[in-house]
């Protein structure tokens, strides 16, 4: 944890060397989450509901999905970069530091910039507050940051999981896009879109139905389509400790993989 | 350009017999205990990888590669090793078993009292680690800056790495890049600054992969001179793996050569010249131009006006040669050329490929 | 004709062996596919015939969509970082004395890139989409060599924005910014995120009207029939003309930079 906060520091440090360019590329970080919102409007324009949900409630599911992910990709989004690290060997420069690799990894080039990301989607989740007509009773209330950390640790754990995997395939990196920022789109919009299977896929294997749509749906006051029992709405934090947990073995693993085959 | 090394230093012409423990000689020695006593151990290590190759157009072999095959040696405090041998030999795998970042598939690894692969960050604080190619130090921010991070990492005590500091930093010349950004400083800058950054926290042991690839000759020099202060007033252990062979001769009192994974030679460089069939010239200067000599136990190499070459088993004595040629030829000049280290090792792996 | 022909071979079979990217990148596509199909479905739930398009056009266009992100380059990718890269580092003057053009060079080069991405990461998604979805599917082969015909002209436009956005390396001290801008940009008005005839309004209007609607609107609508006669030859005219214009803007560009480097020695 040490480690991590200070070499975070370093890479702060070192992006706003180039102060112009940080700006930017911030703005361009807000904008380019803001584009999913752009769509969410431009629906809108056109109908009223979607899926059965108003705007305000689509607004919800799209700024607790955001934050979840903003936050995830804050603080652990650097290991998707490890690939690179890994083929042009300088992963060895930070095996032979003091420092846990799992620490260096998340905060390797730590990128300030992705607050531009937290801040579009913090508005648009604090705008869709003031929009929802929800009875904000003490369960509702205490579910609003519940979720949101449950929601971060699922999407870190899935970052985790993606760079576990960039041991095995260094030019895969890809496919952990499919489920963070896939993830993402998919749990800006109502489960009652989807095809029930493609629910089921994203509740019972990647359960990415426990980063938002769960609790949401409670607070929402809104059946969930798949009729699970009540707790279930209550249940990301131990989702997401799963989750954790499972890419937790993944990472130890592949680095122990990495270190018998040096590859 | 080169400076001529210090008289005390082996270099090509003169050899130690054994390897001295210099450190603990010139007393400056600051790592206690372990100066002189066994600071790695290797015990018929081997590591092996899988490699996957396409066979057919769908069908992927399996092979078996010993990158380093049983090999046995001990380095003790304050010794400095050249660790040589030809790409892919097993070099830099010996490192990285040595270093903890890859696991030996057999055989048994002590370094510093501290086995790598399991006691990998204990290990890093005893230990200075400096890849020639990759670099530790931060792109964008000043060198101090990379050093006080360094600090933080290694949790060096403000005043111990103050003093390290300022020993680096006048021994390498620093002082004036220590505000400069790293992407601005050159190839051989930045690999000062990076050794500096390696010998922060006092490590007993510093692992050098390829220090002075792709340096000029003063950056060469400067590095090389530094490394030798380090040694003998610090104490510190040195393994360094090198191409340049002027490294070998005027930095290490001890040479290995490892070749197919296996250990080729391990001792001085004088054994390493006697070892292999290298060859010792003659160079005969004579009164007037003459018909090439002949003598038994030595070949004409070339005759150039009244200058001959004789080459001769670098085993044998030089004294009958001279002795004969003086009293059988009008001689003005003579002298004795060793074996270049290149051509030794160059002849020792040919050897290998041959047998 | 030989040499550009072999540059095209060549970054073919160069992004050919980054396998595992290839299958990563259509795994990927495949899924945003999925989810994006779905919301469609909702929204063509609601109003029906929204944007001119019928359910299933809709959704044929969400799945082409996928399977032309990567040959449009849509998120960047291609050339144009390496192209900066090389005038970051000044070695774009060496390819500026070379007695190619400089433009038909990576044009050709990116033909092969766009080439393989079309196969490599447009079959699978179309096809997965197909299995799960309703598609659209041209009838005849008039329609099918008009489309990949706006298909060819798309990737021209798109080589030829990038190429501009490469080439303002020449002046500008960092090119990321630019590139940043330069995909949102593309992703904006292209028609990824919606059909711009979803777009209400006048900016509906400049979105047809601008460059980036011929890298994927126009391509789609010319696949799901939308344009007959006529119209059709208007389409791929729009799309044709771009190409032009913005080529001889790169043309013009590239002369210009190149007295810069030849006059500043780099």
């Amino acid at each position: 944890m040490r480690g991590y906060l200070f070499i975070a520091a370093m890479w702060m440090r070192s992006t706003l060397t180039y102060r112009t360019s940080f700006v930017l590329l911030t703005l361009a970080q807000l904008v380019t989450s803001g584009l999913d919102f752009v769509v969410i409007a431009v629906m809108f324009a056109h109908t009223d509901t979607l899926g059965g949900f108003e705007l305000g409630e689509v607004a919800f599911l799209y700024g607790t999905s955001g934050v979840a992910l903003g936050l995830a990709d804050l603080l652990v989004g650097s290991a998707q970069q490890v690939g690179r690290r890994i083929r042009d060997g300088s992963l060895d420069v930070l095996l032979v530091r003091p420092v846990p690799v799992f620490a260096q990894v998340a905060a390797d080039r730590f990128a300030l910039r992705r607050l531009g990301r937290l801040t579009q989607t913090g508005a648009a989740l604090a705008w869709s507050l003031v929009l929802l007509d929800v009875d904000w009773t003490w369960d509702r209330v205490l579910l609003l940051p519940w979720m949101l950390l449950s929601g971060t640790a699922i999407f870190a754990g899935i970052y985790v999981l993606g760079a576990a995997f960039q041991f095995w395939a260094a030019d895969a990196a890809e496919v952990q896009n499919a489920f963070t920022h896939g993830g993402n789109t998919l749990t800006q919009f109502p489960p009652h879109v989807f095809a029930r299977d493609l629910v089921r896929g994203v509740t019972f294997v990647v359960p990415l139905a426990f980063v938002n749509w769960m609790p949401a749906l409670h607070v929402l006051d809104r059946p969930d389509p798949l009729g699970l029992p009540a707790f279930a709405d209550f249940a990301s934090p131990v989702v997401a400790a799963a989750v954790c947990g499972v890419a937790a073995l993944a990472w130890r693993a592949a680095v122990r993989g990495y270190r018998s085959t040096g590859s | 350009m080169d400076p001529t090394p210090p008289p005390d230093h082996p270099t090509g012409d003169t050899a130690f017999p054994v390897p001295p423990p210099r450190a603990s000689s010139s007393g400056a020695a600051t790592s206690g205990g372990m100066t002189g006593g066994e600071l790695i151990r290797v015990e018929n290590v081997v590591k092996t990888f899988t490699v996957r190759t396409r066979a057919g157009r769908f069908r992927r072999e399996k092979t078996e590669v010993r990158a380093v095959d049983g090999i046995d040696f001990t380095v003790r405090g304050g010794e400095v090793v050249g660790y040589i041998g030809p790409n892919g030999a097993g070099k830099s795998t010996t490192i990285k078993m040595l270093t903890g970042i890859l696991v030996p598939s057999s055989g048994r690894l002590r370094v510093a009292g501290l086995d790598p692969a399991r006691e990998r960050t204990r290990l890093a604080r005893r230990i200075g680690v400096v890849f020639g190619q990759r670099t530790t130090l931060w792109w964008d921010l000043p060198l101090r800056d990379s050093y006080a991070l360094m600090r933080r990492m290694y949790r060096v005590p403000r005043d111990r790495y103050r003093e390290n500091l300022d020993r680096c930093v006048e021994l390498l010349d620093l002082a004036d890049l220590l505000d400069r950004p790293v992407r601005q400083l050159s190839l051989g800058q930045r690999m000062r600054g990076d050794i500096a950054a390696a010998l922060l926290h006092d490590p007993r042991v510093l692992y050098l992969d390829e220090p002075t690839i792709g340096l000029d000759v003063v950056s060469k020099a400067r590095v090389r001179s530094f490394l030798r202060a380090v040694n003998t007033e610090q104490g510190t252990t040195v393994l360094l793996t090198t191409h340049d062979m002027t490294d070998i001769e005027q930095l290490c009192s001890r040479v290995m050569v490892i070749d197919h994974g296996r250990l080729v030679h391990d001792g001085d460089l004088r054994g390493l010249r006697l070892g292999g069939h290298s060859e010792r010239t003659l160079v005969v200067d004579l009164e007037r131009e003459l018909p090439p000599i002949r003598l038994e136990g030595a070949r004409t190499l070339r005759v150039e006006g009244p200058r001959q070459w004789l080459a001769f088993p670098a085993t044998a004595s030089a004294a009958p040669l001279v002795a004969e040629i003086a009293a059988r030829f009008p001689l003005v000049d003579l002298s004795i050329r060793e074996p270049a280290i290149e051509d030794v090792i160059a002849r020792m792996y040919a050897d290998r490929a041959v047998g | 004709m030989g040499l550009y022909a072999a540059i095209a071979v060549r970054s073919f079979r160069r992004y050919a062996t980054y396998r595992a990217a290839t299958v990563a990148g259509a795994f990927t596509n495949t899924v945003f596919g999925l989810i994006v199909a779905h919301t469609y479905l909702a929204l063509w739930d609601e109003r029906p015939a929204l944007g001119g398009y019928d359910v299933a056009q809709a959704v044929t266009f969400v799945w082409l969509g996928q399977a032309l992100l990567a040959a449009m380059s849509l998120l960047g990718g291609g050339f144009e970082e390496e192209l900066g890269e090389r005038i970051r580092t000044g070695d774009v003057a060496v390819d500026l004395y070379r007695p190619v053009n400089l433009q038909l060079w990576w044009l050709c080069a990116d033909l092969g890139r766009a080439g393989y991405h079309l196969l490599g990461r447009g079959l699978v998604p179309v096809l997965v989409g197909g299995c799960l979805f309703d598609l659209r599917v041209p009838t005849g082969p008039a329609r099918w060599f008009a489309f990949l015909v706006s298909v060819l002209l798309g990737i021209v436009v798109s080589f030829a924005l990038r190429y501009l956005v490469a080439l303002s390396g020449f002046w500008l001290l960092d090119g990321s910014g630019v590139r940043t801008v330069g995909v949102l940009t593309a992703v904006f008005f292209s028609g990824m995120l919606l059909p711009l005839t979803l777009f209400p309004g006048w900016l509906g209007e400049l979105a047809r009207a601008l460059p980036w609607s011929a890298l994927l609107q126009v391509p789609a609508d010319v696949y799901l029939g939308r344009h007959a006669g006529g119209e059709l030859v208007g389409a791929m005219a729009f799309q044709a003309g771009w190409a032009v214009v913005l080529l001889a803007t790169g043309q013009a560009l590239t002369a210009m930079a190149t007295r810069r480097v030849v006059v500043q020695g780099g």
